[in-house]
């Protein structure tokens, strides 16, 4: 489906929504298991895509698209009963005889808005939390990843049901036309420049939204004691640097903090990893376009900020492969400091004491994540509670995604709203709330006219003070 | 406490630079750490609660002096709910606070995992005016609970009860954290061009999307309480005297019908509806007497603007016709009686506006089933609710309307219980508070993994092996032998 159409798609997908089919778990059910033959049969075809778009090795498609998608269906489907299952809610024995419950509801049309960067996961991920929650689905995953873009527009309408789940394919011009429909819920991946155009067309129809951003992740290195730990602490901050789409990732060590007095020990070991992980680099991806490509060559060509490459720095701009590059220290002021890098250039940063990255982290704007490598208790409740930020991970990178039982989602200007797991069914679904009584049972002191004896008796209600409103209806206590 | 919380909004020129320094004071504030603790947010809550015991009849002569708000509404509505508030959260503050444990899987193993609530940091609470004391105070609550400095800018169309707030509430509170503005259109503006960490309003959704576009600016999230029309649907079934009791004190025993759950029109079978208007009659009869004009039960229209408004809507020449009780208003007080249409127009601007006042429109249908499809024609409301003793409509009702939130056999009494989160869905509104809905409605939920450095898998990275990506993909499934063949350390390097 191209430009034709596009204009009536949120039209057209609510008249089917309305029919009641997306209500029944069946049909939800049905929706996630052809969902996951499609991640079984089409492997190889999401391989080539990825491969097309950014270069990606296939583990590496496996490791942080496919797999995971696996894993949230399944995910999905266990507890698929569990989520749309109405919950009892206390009632004071006062309302009684008064029962409540909160019902999860489809909120209608959902519109998803995908990145390039894991162009297939992060357009299926949200699909799977929409449709289980009930919901008919309007995807469209970013044109700049065109074979991952034309893949999901083929499965999908090969597995999924047309008439609730449709991929629409395009530019910014396709987006805004989307965008001028009225949704039931937004959901947008990407960059804060889109977002803000999304959540303002959002307004226009009071449509709730939720904007998944990035920022400039930190890793903070502390001294571990065992060289050891040290190597597993560096493969790890590698593994989200240049392992994942080589930087291209909103969750990657965007740059490290580190005592100045364990610099040397710290890019020892980067540059060794950098050697045991990429002999050949057959297996880095590359920038996804030219646009990028310039941007990320222009932010070391300062050549304040150039003196500071420690390690790496040749680009291509022919096959647009950026080697992996270091730097030490570059200006605070330096764009490199102050966008987020998105690509294979580390800064690393040195402190004169570890806590000083406290306020580091603290003097900007709040990231998706925050990576702490340390095994100082003090520390780590330090930098839990004085800093803010979407996740925070100790010890680790990159795998607090694959948590379902952790919502993933930025804050401040990461971003609002959380998915995975139930957060992910939650997100897309409006919470009901339902109070049912019965016509025993009257209070009439409830209703006018409001004589002054009236009052307190409601005030002996409010307070729950059962033996004062006893004692009142037994005529035994006046005000 | 001290004083210097407020700050005069109308005439001061309160502006857009003045709003960024109360902003930026309010950064420090929070940036200090200080409203993280449990004994500063209680001492807060406190505050309120000592507020509300002492100044009790001020807050009362403030809503009489706005709307005429009868004392037992006063106190039933606004009152004795914002204290209650405040008394759940002290009660329930420290278990809130409590970080969530949640269990990881295989694909992480070792590791440990915790949700941690965190406060956004300042956040605008701008509150409306039919229900000035309780719609300022108990986001506010809210927000202090969950830790924020806030701003609170009550509505001016209430102005004793902005007032009290300005003057009053800086006395119970931590005036470094807690800022009142008072104003109309240029303040609220001021304030919405600031960046804050979340924005709550309270009010109509012409207003709500200009909050909602201005935030858009910061990418900051919002919450709005919004309104609609609220339907009642009443079956022949239910036992009649109830039903209409129930449904008159929760329209016109709520200020007057300004109020964004009260009913504002009923559905039902055309056999049933005399039996129903006659109902609707008597209890009003009998809970306003014979000249409701006169009767100190009942609000007065905010201002002359809404009265205006709304005798707009049943002098209309296609609506006049369709009144069957009541219709008499006294200008000068600014009092409408309560009235009943019996099928006016489904085109008109009453059957298409939000009603918030004393008139209640009838609907009647041949079927049930046609008066669900009509709720289910238009947008979706704060809340609908349901009166009939046929299990079978009851189910129908609960799956098929969408609403905020629904009340079966009762009107208006879900907003009190703070375990059932009150908000909009769709029109009328996004997010929802009270009760521990509040607490997470002004946090973010920081999700924390702590990780040791066994287990490794050198799966994970680069060179791939077809050895590393069988393990892996078993590791990413949760596949027990692929864990073990992992923290074993296959491959080996």
């Amino acid at each position: 489906m191209e430009s034709v159409g596009v204009e009536g798609v949120a039209n057209e997908v609510r008249t089917a929504f309305e029919s009641g089919k997306t209500r029944s778990l069946a049909w939800r059910r049905s929706q996630l298991k052809a969902l996951q033959r499609l991640l079984y049969e089409e492997e190889e075809g999401m391989f080539r895509a990825l491969k097309e778009d950014l270069g990606k090795h296939q583990a590496e498609a496996y490791r942080d698209e496919v797999g995971i998608l696996i894993k949230s269906v399944n995910y999905a489907l266990e507890n698929l009963k569990k989520w749309t299952t109405p919950r009892r809610v206390h009632i004071p024995l006062l309302a009684f005889p008064t029962r409540g419950e909160l019902v999860p509801e489809p909120l209608g049309v959902v519109l998803v808005f995908a990145s390039w960067n894991f162009p297939i996961g992060l357009s299926l991920e949200p699909l799977i939390g929409a449709i289980a929650a009930g919901n008919a689905i309007v995807l469209k995953p970013s044109e700049l990843a065109p074979a991952s873009c034309n893949f999901i527009a083929k499965s999908v309408s090969k597995y999924l049901d047309n008439m609730l789940v449709k991929v629409v394919r395009g530019g910014p011009d396709v987006g805004q036309k989307l965008l001028e429909q009225k949704w039931d819920k937004i959901f947008f991946t990407g960059s804060s420049r889109v977002a803000r155009i999304v959540m303002a067309a959002a307004a226009k129809h009071l449509t709730p939204v939720a904007v998944e951003l990035g920022g400039k992740s930190p890793a903070i290195f502390d001294s571990l004691g065992s060289a050891r730990d040290r190597k597993v602490a560096v493969e790890r901050i590698a593994g989200a640097k240049w392992v994942p789409c080589s930087g291209q990732v909103c969750i990657g060590v965007d740059y490290v903090l580190v005592e100045e007095q364990y610099a040397p020990v710290l890019i020892d070991q980067l540059k060794a990893t950098l050697e045991k992980f990429y002999p050949r680099f057959d297996c880095l991806s590359r920038i996804i376009n030219e646009q990028h490509f310039q941007r990320l060559s222009n932010l070391i060509k300062d050549p304040s900020v150039a003196a500071t490459i420690i390690h790496g720095g040749s680009l291509d701009s022919e096959t647009l492969f950026i080697e992996p590059t270091i730097l030490l220290d570059p200006p605070l002021d330096a764009e490199i400091m102050n966008e987020e890098i998105f690509g294979p250039l580390l800064p690393i940063i040195t402190l004169k004491k570890i806590e000083d990255s406290i306020e580091f982290i603290r003097a900007r704007p709040k990231p998706l994540v925050i990576y702490a490598f340390t095994k100082d208790e003090k520390l780590k409740s330090r930098i839990t509670a004085e800093t803010s930020s979407g996740s925070l991970t100790f010890n680790d990178t990159m795998i607090q995604f694959a948590c379902d039982e952790l919502p993933f989602g930025g804050v401040g200007g990461s971003g609002f709203g959380q998915y995975h797991g139930k957060f992910s069914f939650d997100l897309f679904s409006h919470t009901k709330a339902v109070l049912r009584r019965s016509f025993l049972l009257e209070f009439t002191f409830r209703y006018p006219p409001w004589d002054a004896w009236k009052l307190p008796f409601m005030r002996s209600i409010y307070h729950f003070d059962y033996v004062s409103l006893l004692l009142r209806v037994l005529g035994l206590k006046r005000s | 406490m001290g004083s210097g919380g407020e700050e005069r909004g109308t005439g001061a020129g309160f502006d857009g630079a003045m709003a960024a320094e109360l902003v930026a004071g309010l950064r420090r504030s929070f940036a200090s750490g200080l409203t993280r603790g449990h004994e500063w947010r209680a001492a807060q809550l406190k505050g309120i609660v000592r507020m509300i015991d002492e100044k009790e009849s001020a807050i009362m002569a403030a809503l009489h002096e706005d709307l005429a708000k009868p004392q037992m509404e006063s106190y039933l509505h606004e009152i004795s709910l914002a204290k209650a508030a405040c008394t759940f959260a002290l009660k329930e503050m420290k278990r809130w606070m409590k970080p969530e444990k949640v269990p990881t899987s295989l694909t992480t193993f070792p590791s440990s995992a915790e949700i941690i609530s965190e406060p956004l940091g300042v956040v605008l609470v701008i509150s409306a005016w039919n229900y000035p004391f309780l719609l300022s105070i108990e986001p506010v609550i809210g927000a202090l609970v969950a830790g924020n400095a806030v701003v609170l800018k009550p509505s001016e169309v209430a102005p004793a009860t902005s007032c009290f707030f300005a003057k009053v509430l800086p006395e119970y509170i931590d005036n470094s954290c807690v800022k009142i503005v008072e104003g109309s259109i240029p303040e609220t503006t001021a304030l919405l061009e600031q960046k804050w960490d979340k924005i709550f309003y309270t009010g109509n959704g012409k207003v709500g999307r200009i909050v909602m576009a201005a935030a858009a600016k910061h990418l900051t999230p919002v919450a709005l309480e919004l309104g609609g029309k609220c339907p009642v649907l009443v079956d022949s079934s239910v036992d009649v005297k109830v039903a209409a009791r129930r449904i008159a004190v929760g329209k016109w025993g709520c200020n007057n019908g300004q109020a964004c759950i009260a009913p504002d029109y009923i559905l039902t079978t055309k056999s049933f509806a005399p039996t129903l208007v006659d109902a609707m009659k008597r209890t009003l009869e009998k809970f306003y007497g014979k000249d409701p004009l006169e009767s100190a039960d009942l609000s007065r229209i905010v201002n002359s603007d809404h009265f205006k408004r709304l005798t707009g809507l049943i002098d209309d020449e296609n609506v006049s016709g369709t009144i069957v009780h009541g219709g008499q208003r006294d200008e000068q007080h600014l009092k409408i009686a309560p009235t009943l249409l019996l099928d006016a127009p489904h085109d008109s601007s009453l059957m298409n506006e939000e009603i918030f006042g004393p008139v209640l429109p009838i609907v009647t249908f041949d079927k049930v089933e046609d008066c669900i499809d009509f709720i289910n024609s238009k947008s979706k409301p704060l809340a609908a609710y349901l009166f009939t003793k046929d299990r079978k409509i009851e189910d129908q009702f609960v799956k098929s309307v969408s609403a905020g939130g629904m009340l079966i056999n009762d009107v208006a009494l879900h907003l009190a219980n703070p375990h059932l989160p009150f908000g909009g869905v769709g029109e009328s509104g996004i997010g929802a508070y009270h009760g521990k809905f509040s607490f997470d409605v002004f946090s973010h939920k920081k999700a924390v993994l702590s990780r040791g450095f066994g287990g490794e898998a050198p799966a994970r990275y680069p060179p791939y092996t077809p050895q590393k990506q069988t393990i892996l993909r078993g590791l990413i499934n949760g596949s027990i032998i692929a864990l073990l063949l992992a923290i074993l350390g296959f491959p080996r390097d």
